[in-house]
């Protein structure tokens, strides 16, 4: 018989480090995967704020003006801001992943590329939407 | 639940670490390397060795051999073929997995910081516990399964088929990718990760093998394949540039074929 691996005087084995950043390199890709988790946490809080500013809509003129300073506010803007960016970084990300399911896009130099497609495709349509938000009356 | 710290025994000492230097050196780079001693079971630390790159090979792997004949030679990790086919010297050299003998030393900026692959039980210094990345692989039956009496010759393969096991026949199993997965280190008791998963699909495509619909549902499972997120750090880290990601795409694709 082989004496067991372990004895009962050998300390229970470390685990190795593994965190991002001190220990492991931020990849893109990883971080273009984390903020889409991100983004998809924020987007339920946002479905929330949707919600919210509907109910107050269908309550009446009191609750509605009550809200609206928040919304129209340099932070209530923020916050839309953050939601439309969000939505639209969750939105180009999710076409980046059904590719992906298709077995499309997965080589490194690809999927590096597509990645900034989002980053940079997500930016110029929240730009876009607040444009004509901002805008065009 | 994911655990995103070190548990208290795996805290690395900043106090610990020794630093040995090497005076007179023409070209002096430092590597700053994971120590972790079972016999005292103290808390890991890091040592820092410097090292002339002038008396010393191009690859990290030199310059750990040269550590432990010349300077150390308690430090201890694994390694064998220096060529890159092995697979032994798999370790986070510099914030990524690789092999130690196929990266050079000069690939690095300043200090070399070197650790065993990430989020696995550490047995001594490099050397991680690969117990239950073996058994994993064990779990997917990586051999030939046929239910045909078998050929006075060899099974035949068309050069089609045989080409489909291009990019997955070449993996050595050095555990990069799957210990460089952050899927892998917070499920790895259930999900397979990317290595394991890859050898999975080299046979459920090779054109011989006739267990392909008891593969298949094997891996039907909402943690043995469907952990992956396509967060792609196993492609990226791979040191034999194989896609292991690519790979598990394949197989979910398999998976929804046979039902529609």
């Amino acid at each position: 018989m082989s004496t067991p691996a372990t004895s009962k005087t050998t300390p229970p084995r470390p685990l190795s480090p593994f965190m991002i950043g001190p220990y492991y390199k931020p990849q893109m890709t990883s971080m273009l995967s984390i903020t889409h988790r991100l983004t998809g946490l924020g987007l339920s809080f946002g479905a929330l704020l949707l919600v919210t500013w509907l109910v107050c809509l269908a309550s009446g003129v009191d609750c509605y003006n009550a809200i609206l300073p928040h919304l129209t506010a340099w932070y209530g803007k923020a916050v839309l801001v953050a939601f439309t960016w969000a939505l639209l970084y969750h939105f180009c990300n999710g076409i980046r992943h059904l590719f992906w399911d298709l077995g499309k896009g997965l080589d490194m130099p690809t999927a590096e590329k597509t990645g900034w497609g989002v980053v940079f495709g997500s930016l110029l349509f929240t730009a876009a939407v607040w444009a004509l938000a901002l805008f065009v009356k | 639940m994911a655990q995103f710290s070190l548990p208290k025994n795996s805290t690395i000492d900043k106090k610990a670490g020794k630093v040995f230097k090497s005076p007179g050196a023409k070209k002096p780079k430092s590597f700053k390397i994971y120590r972790y001693d079972p016999d005292t079971g103290a808390n890991p630390r890091v040592d820092t060795y410097e090292i002339d790159m002038a008396a010393c090979g191009p690859m990290v792997l030199d310059a750990l051999i040269k550590i432990k004949n010349e300077v150390d030679p308690t430090l201890t990790f694994r390694r064998s073929c220096r060529e890159g086919i092995c697979g032994s010297c798999a370790m986070n050299i510099d914030g990524t997995n690789t092999l130690a003998c196929i990266k050079g030393c000069d690939e690095v900026k300043g200090d070399v910081a070197i650790y065993p692959l990430p989020h696995m039980p550490v047995v001594k210094d490099l050397v991680p516990d690969m117990t239950h990345f073996y058994a994993q692989l064990a779990s997917i039956e990586p051999w030939l399964k046929t239910d045909t009496p078998a050929p006075t010759r060899e099974r035949l393969q068309s050069e089609d088929d045989r080409a489909k096991l291009d990019g997955l026949y070449e993996c050595i199993l050095c555990a990069c990718c799957s210990t460089s997965c952050p899927s892998y280190w917070w499920n790895s008791d259930r999900y397979l990760g990317p290595a394991i998963l890859l050898q999975a699909y080299r046979w459920l495509v090779d054109s011989r093998d006739e267990a392909t619909g008891q593969r298949l549902d094997e891996l039907e499972d909402p943690f043995k394949l469907y952990r992956c997120h396509t967060i792609m750090n196993c492609t990226k880290t791979c040191p034999k540039g194989l896609n292991p990601a690519k790979a598990i795409a394949e197989t979910k694709k398999m998976l929804v074929a046979r039902t529609v």
